[in-house]
């Protein structure tokens, strides 16, 4: 058993290197980077956090990529319910070419349609709108989250829908009071997924995005080319982009092995 | 069992809208360039097939697809076995499980660019920690920016830090779904640790495993932001995967009808393989 739990530990260790070498930079000055190697910081500075706290185009950027992420993760996980449930529940015209069909647009490239994306958005006018990106990111997560939510209700027995149509229940009534409280952790999770994917995901949101919406991740960019190098900064522009998600896992954590198996064991 | 009824399209509906709206309007534009040449000034003129018929030919394509299944295919080698090991030697219960299962988590919720750039300052040479642990500690030649092989195994070594915890989750996960009793059976068996690795977690495994391959191919294969920060497809070409270079065609040289050509021949690939991957994991379901 000791010998074995090393495998982990190892592993753990090889993933925080890289994450602490990112917060290391983050608490050093510019100067001291560039002028050599260093393990801890000499001169440990907040200037880098300072900076990105007070500038409105710094915070701004963390503000806009939160706003799109909440619309899109509860845009997505609304929209698949109902769908999951019809997977789940009923055997219809279509339905097996239909999920497939879903999953596809999960295997499509990003990089293939930026362009299309931009020029849709565009003409509709809602090209740098919070909304945009919502909409842009359900391609992906609302598959995925179909997915997820398929793989959790299809462990619930059919008794229970059976029961509550017998007690009276509606349709709206049951899935609402009845249903949902019963697939929390399959929500949670997706909910969950939903959030990663449109968080971490930067392409699309900065093809999409000009000014008002701007993603943290366009900031960075522009940051780095304007500005030389300023290191010190993007570590910690860097570090602060962990944090959301690293809060957020803190809740699913005893749901995520399940969830990452999308309900399926 | 599920039972028949047509009205469950009813319930489809929001997804279907919503995902066709930003499925098929972007793709009908894509395939609108596909077949046209412009010069500009939104003047288009009818070309066929010609663009497929250049973009399959031309070396550029070829190698950059070349690159694409070497990359893929590495960090599947190496991914899915780590995934498992890892995996196998985790804790089943106690106070550690949530703590191991939240950082290795981690480097998933972090955005695409930013792994790119933590991945660059931590391998410079002289500033960043591998780079100078590589370079001045160990004594080896390393440098990313200039030697293609060094920034293979830069971004290789990225993509297996930044995804194999998806492995070790997947598998995990169809690892605590296994009763003790299958253990303890095995035990009274005499069985050894291979057997019961071979006979009863491996069969476990098999559906979550068919998952975390078709999502890591998927994955891999659509790849663009972290190479493209890290290294920008160089030193050279040598590490332009077909996103890149896709972009690099579309944007850079604004070539739309080639690019466009080119994203409906990648995707007919990705499609192609995951359908295989899908069909082998939905077999596995209706069993």
């Amino acid at each position: 058993m000791k010998k074995r739990s090393l495998i982990p530990i190892l592993y753990i260790a090889f993933l925080m290197l890289p994450i602490y070498w990112l917060v290391a930079m983050s608490f050093k000055t510019t100067n001291e980077i560039l002028s050599g190697f260093s393990l801890f910081p000499q001169t440990f500075t907040l200037e880098n956090y300072i900076t990105i706290f007070t500038d409105p185009t710094w915070y701004w950027g963390y503000i806009n990529s939160i706003i799109y992420v909440t619309i899109n993760t509860v845009l997505s996980v609304c929209v698949a319910l109902p769908a999951a449930y019809a997977f789940s529940r009923y055997r219809f015209l279509g339905d097996k070419q239909l999920f497939f069909w879903l999953l596809t647009n999960r295997m499509a490239p990003a990089a293939v349609f930026a362009l299309p994306f931009f020029q849709l958005y565009s003409s509709i006018h809602l090209f740098d709108t919070y909304l945009a990106v919502a909409l842009a990111h359900t391609l992906f997560n609302v598959p995925l989250a179909v997915w997820i939510l398929e793989g959790f209700m299809r462990g619930i027995p059919k008794e229970l829908d059976e029961t509550a149509y017998v007690d009276g229940y509606s349709f709206p009534r049951f899935f609402v009071t009845i249903f949902l409280p019963n697939i929390k952790a399959g929500v949670g999770v997706a909910a969950f997924f939903c959030f990663m994917f449109s968080w971490v995901e930067m392409l699309l949101a900065k093809t999409l995005t000009a000014v008002e919406a701007k993603p943290i991740a366009a900031v960075m960019t522009r940051t780095a080319s304007s500005a030389g190098y300023e290191l010190g900064l993007l570590a910690a522009a860097g570090t602060l982009t962990i944090i959301p998600g690293a809060i957020v896992i803190w809740f699913v954590r005893n749901y995520i092995a399940r969830g990452f198996a999308m309900g399926r064991v | 069992m599920r039972t028949e009824n047509q009205k469950a399209w009813f319930f489809v509906l929001p997804v279907l809208a919503l995902v066709a709206f930003n499925a098929l309007v972007p793709m009908m534009t894509v395939v609108n360039y596909s077949v046209q040449e412009t010069f500009g000034n939104n003047q288009f003129f009818w070309e066929g097939l010609g663009w497929f018929e250049q973009i399959l030919r031309s070396d550029r394509f070829q190698a950059a697809l070349g690159r694409q299944f070497l990359f893929t295919f590495m960090i599947l080698l190496i991914e899915v076995p780590l995934g498992i090991i890892v995996a196998l030697s985790m804790p089943r219960k106690g106070f550690w499980v949530p703590v191991c299962l939240v950082l290795m988590a981690l480097p998933m919720l972090i955005p695409w660019n930013v792994v790119g750039s933590m991945w660059n300052i931590f391998t410079l040479p002289k500033i960043g920690l591998m780079g100078y642990f590589l370079n001045d500690v160990l004594g080896i030649n390393y440098d990313m920016t200039q030697q293609p092989l060094s920034a293979w195994i830069t971004v290789i070594v990225m993509d297996v830090w930044h995804w194999t915890s998806l492995v070790v989750l997947l598998c995990y996960a169809g690892l605590v779904s296994i009763p003790d009793a299958y253990y303890q059976a095995a035990k009274i068996d005499g069985a050894s640790p291979w057997s019961v690795f071979r006979y009863i977690q491996l069969p476990k495994m098999k559906t979550v495993l068919t998952i975390a391959v078709l999502l890591r191919f998927m994955d891999s294969f659509n790849i663009y932001t972290e190479p493209f920060v890290l290294t920008g497809g160089g030193p050279g070409n040598s590490t332009t995967l077909l996103s890149i270079d896709l972009v690099k065609i579309a944007l850079g040289q604004f070539d739309l009808g080639p690019a466009a050509a080119m994203s409906l021949i990648y995707f007919a690939i990705t499609l192609l393989v995951s359908w295989v991957f899908y069909t082998l994991m939905t077999k596995d379901d209706a069993q």
